[in-house]
């Protein structure tokens, strides 16, 4: 069907789009981390990149933490939430995707006025005479602020995994003599493989590259990758040259991420079948 | 641990995860109707920063601006992604596996890379004299980094839609006397409407909330994300958290709507399934 | 320092003439009457673009304007009512980040409102458009103590807005004795209660006031040094904010912070626990001033503006809601006596003579300071040199497990 010679013209005006504002884009990139600014080429750039080593290390390590505490937090309850009955589970899928609806700029706003000195939560541990606490402006808190704006990402993912999942499997691997972690580890981590995989991506990628929630969460002196290239671009440090290596190199890591879950994610598949 | 007890457990376990979410959310819903500025100390009720809201010139430009930049690229973007999935579909299968990939690239890439490589295309454009006098960034870069991102999304909503449909349809069409033009505007495209609808609607959300790409493009131009972010860096003023709230019941609406046209529609597609049936049995 | 010191005595010749001749400037000449609080002169053509249809893209510091928040009134609707010119006024939070979205080509406006040494640069860059003072008659309202400061020797480019100095806040309630230098900010007792400038010239020079440089670098080492002294200060530092600063220290969430006047006055309004000093080793003096960009479409209808923006009555409500000083004499005159020898907006001769002026730095030692910056604020107490190992672990562990997986899918497929 429609498998003409003419429909296949239909997609020009797209592949023409996706030249000039998808390819053309990148190689822009890597051509400005590869020259300095009178347009010669040079590596400087990327060797310049050693300096902030401490921010690339620091960046990968929250993302990871902050997807590792995703994935503890989201898989009971994508597994929970799968046990439900039909029309109570569409309800609760839809009070998960609420807050990802709502700006996150707003989101973590709201993180930012709780976590103060004198914030709410201080307040109400002060109840207690327990704290106050320093919680914002700490690494602390820019992981807490990507856990909540990327939880969603998470647990959507391993939620349709799990849906999949016979309530039979989980009840033959009982009777086979399976105990919980059993359970956990030989029938629901690999079933939910896929599943983990994206909700993986889809929660580092974004803990990575971000801005925001470093800057509003973690006063300045928490820097991220984001933040740096930023500086670069828009911000204190202006160097566009700069700017696009460290936009390369984000570019790899994202890209060694997604080859090691997309591997995890082939390896599992193919257990399932 | 018997049954009961596990089921106790998972009802607390996901009463617990909506607390997290929700707290927050629910802290600036509050502290809208707080009378004094303090973000920390409840001391009356009042309406005044809903009413302030109201008047606030920059937010509602702001927000004028994100609904018509939304409208324009997802409409836009949904059109060029119908075209190219039709398109796409009728391609080898190599040719097939390249453009899918490419098109991956926004949705994957984080969106700062996507913004920054977006705004240099831009800045060489300009260099090289596009734009005219008034320089390029503004609406046209708004609309194109939009559309950019936005496109992926129609293509990957529509396409599953597009090779799950039955190529007998399209023929018979073709037999019985269409123009292959009719055959699509008459059989294909009402079938596809659904997913392109649904992927409309995603592009519409994906446009109004974006911010880093808008950010690094939208020249002198404010959309609603990055007013809410001007705001967040200066003294804050309980007005963004009457932003927040009317946003929060805004969405709300919207999602218990569309879930109600949702059912009633499932509804008459089961009564119209059941008389359907009755009819055959009739027969 | 000759500057600022030629600026006191020219303030006070200034006061003292107030004192003298009760009439001033602005009273000659009809005016004519926008709303309750502002009137300008009638011998200007204000309404010659108003069929035009122009769109004026102002873009100023946050917070830097009486925008009609907070019951203030409102500048620009004033404005847009009295010439039919519509304002798009958006806002920026440091004159490195403005310089940055110009010179990448990323957005074209009509007025921009840098500090003194942006100017500098930015009209040796030549981003800037020389004025039409036909179009500013209001330019002869500045005091001339104000003008013809080292860069923009002829006022070619630009018109001061406001100025004032930057100093010291604390909170009376957090700290145990007033603070009186720089070096407070390096306190150990106040770790992790002290914010700090987040951007490069401010810290900068507050470094260099502590360890006693100039605040304008003169070499690239120099640069190194006074960085490696904001270094030392991380561990102290519990954010680096602009005007993030207002919600902070009027919440009490930290001891002290280095801010301009100007926004001081604004701060202990709100809270009065708050106090200000001028550290002994002597601040900053600055001067923002409004510009056209070079490449400005509305070059006639921004002189307008910014003729409008120095009508006294303009300047009065703007100095009273930001709390900057004004250079315009008529508006100073007009001040209420509490803001008028506020020794916070208008300090004595002893902290002027201590003030110094950013100059516009030659580009080697720029690059310096704005690369240092970034490394500066990357910087991690403790050496991060065990993350980047751990770090390389990782990657090898993970490349070593995929590699080993494959391997084993290899070796399971042979079968």
């Amino acid at each position: 069907m429609l498998k003409s010679k003419t429909s296949r013209w239909l997609a020009g005006p797209y592949l023409v789009w996706m030249a000039a504002f998808i390819v053309v884009p990148l190689f822009i990139v890597i051509w400005y981390a590869l020259t300095n600014t009178d347009g010669q080429f040079t590596l400087e750039n990327l060797t310049q990149i050693g300096r902030y080593s401490s921010v690339f290390a620091r960046s990968l390590i929250l993302a990871a933490v902050s997807t590792v505490i995703c994935l503890i937090l989201a898989f009971p309850a994508g597994y929970f939430l799968s046990r439900l009955r039909a029309n109570k589970q569409h309800i609760m899928l839809m009070l998960v995707m609420l807050p990802m609806w709502m700006n996150f700029l707003l989101r973590t706003y709201a993180w930012m006025t709780l976590l103060e000195k004198n914030g709410l939560i201080n307040k109400f541990l002060g109840l207690f005479g327990i704290g106050p606490f320093n919680m914002i402006n700490t690494s602390g808190a820019v992981v807490l602020g990507m856990v909540y704006n990327y939880l969603p990402f998470m647990i959507l993912p391993i939620y349709t995994a799990m849906t999949k999942i016979d309530d039979s499997i989980i009840e033959a691997a009982q009777d086979l003599g399976c105990n919980i972690w059993q359970i956990l580890w030989r029938v629901l981590v690999p079933l939910t493989g896929p599943g983990i995989a994206t909700g993986i991506t889809q929660v580092f990628v974004p803990s990575v590259s971000t801005f925001i929630i470093s800057r509003m969460l973690g006063g300045g002196s928490n820097l991220l990758i984001g933040d740096l290239i930023e500086l670069q671009f828009l911000g204190n440090s202006y160097n566009l040259n700069l700017g696009s290596a460290m936009s390369l190199v984000l570019m790899v890591i994202v890209l060694l991420c997604m080859s090691f879950t997309s591997s995890f994610d082939e390896s599992e598949m193919e257990g399932v079948v | 641990m018997n049954k009961k007890q596990s089921i106790i457990l998972q009802r607390t376990y996901i009463i617990l995860i909506f607390c997290f979410m929700y707290l927050p959310i629910a802290v600036m819903i509050a502290f809208s109707f707080n009378e004094s500025k303090s973000r920390s100390n409840f001391t009356g009720f009042t309406l005044d920063w809903y009413k302030s809201l109201f008047h606030n010139e920059m937010i509602l430009s702001a927000l004028g601006l994100s609904l018509v930049l939304a409208l324009v690229s997802s409409v836009l973007a949904t059109v060029l992604g119908t075209l190219a999935t039709i398109g796409i579909n009728s391609m080898s299968r190599r040719t097939q596996l390249i453009v899918n990939n490419i098109s991956y690239v926004p949705v994957v890439n984080p969106e700062i890379i996507t913004g920054v490589s977006l705004m240099l295309l831009f800045v060489l454009a300009q260099n090289f004299g596009l734009g005219g006098e008034g320089g390029l960034f503004g609406w046209p870069t708004l609309i194109i980094a939009h559309i950019t991102f936005n496109v992926p999304y129609v293509i990957f909503n529509v396409g599953p839609k597009l090779r799950q449909l039955d190529p007998s349809l399209y023929n018979a069409a073709l037999d019985l006397g269409c123009t292959p033009r009719q055959a699509f505007f008459k059989v294909i495209l009402p079938q596809l409407s659904p997913a392109i609808l649904s992927a409309f609607l995603i592009c519409l959300t994906y446009s109004i909330d974006d911010f880093m790409i808008s950010y690094f493009n939208s020249g002198t131009m404010q959309t609603l994300p990055i007013a809410i972010y001007s705001m967040t860096r200066k003294k804050v003023s309980p007005e963004i958290n009457a932003l927040s709230a009317v946003m929060f019941c805004v969405i709300l609406a919207i999602i218990l709507i569309s879930n109600a046209a949702d059912s009633r529609a499932y509804r008459k597609n089961q009564t119209a399934i059941r008389k359907a049936m009755q009819e055959e049995g009739d027969r | 320092m000759m500057k600022a010191e030629k600026l006191f005595a020219g303030v006070l010749a200034a006061g003292m003439l107030a004192m003298a001749s009760a009439p001033s400037v602005w009273a000659e000449g009809e005016t004519i009457t926008v709303n309750d609080d502002i009137s300008v002169s009638s011998d200007y053509d204000w309404t010659r673009f108003a069929d035009d249809n122009i769109t004026l893209n102002v873009y100023n510091w946050g917070l830097y304007i009486s925008d009609g928040s907070d019951d203030s009134v409102d500048v620009l609707s004033a404005f847009e009512e009295l010439t039919g010119i519509k304002v798009n006024y958006t806002t920026f939070d440091s004159n490195e980040s403005l310089y940055a979205k110009m010179k990448s080509g990323g957005a074209t406006y009509d007025v921009i409102f840098p500090s003194d040494y942006m100017v500098g640069k930015m009209a040796a860059e030549g981003m800037l458009a020389p004025l039409d003072y036909e179009n500013i008659p209001n330019f002869a309202q500045i005091g001339e103590e104000y003008l013809g400061w080292d860069f923009d020797p002829d006022n070619l480019y630009s018109v001061p807005y406001t100025w004032g100095t930057t100093g010291l806040i604390y909170n009376t309630t957090l700290v145990d004795e007033a603070p009186t230098s720089w070096a407070a900010l390096w306190d150990v007792q106040y770790a992790n209660n002290v914010l700090m400038f987040n951007n490069s010239r401010d810290a900068y020079a507050i470094a260099a006031k502590k360890l006693g440089y100039s605040l304008n670098p003169a070499s690239v080492e120099e640069v190194e040094t006074v960085m490696q002294e904001l270094k030392t200060q991380k561990s102290v530092v519990q954010a680096y904010v602009m005007d993030e600063i207002f919600d902070k220290m009027e919440g009490g969430e930290a001891a002290m912070a280095p801010y301009y006047a100007g926004d001081a006055l604004t701060m202990i309004e709100e809270n009065p626990d708050l106090a200000f000093v001028h550290p002994s080793e002597g601040v900053n003096f600055f001067v923002d001033s409004m510009c056209i960009p070079a490449n400005s479409n509305n070059k006639e209808a921004a002189e307008l503006f910014i003729n409008y923006m120095c009508e006294p009555s303009v300047g009065l409500v703007n100095c009273d809601y930001i709390g900057y000083s004004t250079p315009i004499t008529a508006v100073w005159e007009q001040l209420d006596d509490d803001l008028k020898y506020n020794e916070i907006a208008y300090p004595g001769e002893e902290v002027m003579n201590n003030a110094e002026v950013f100059t516009t730095l030659p580009d080697e030692i720029n690059a310096a300071l704005d690369s240092q910056w970034s490394e500066m604020k990357s910087y991690e107490e403790g050496g991060s040199g065990w993350m980047v190992v751990v770090l390389l672990a990782l990657a090898l562990v993970i490349s070593f497990f995929n590699i080993w997986r494959k391997l084993r899918k290899k070796v399971r497929d042979d079968y």
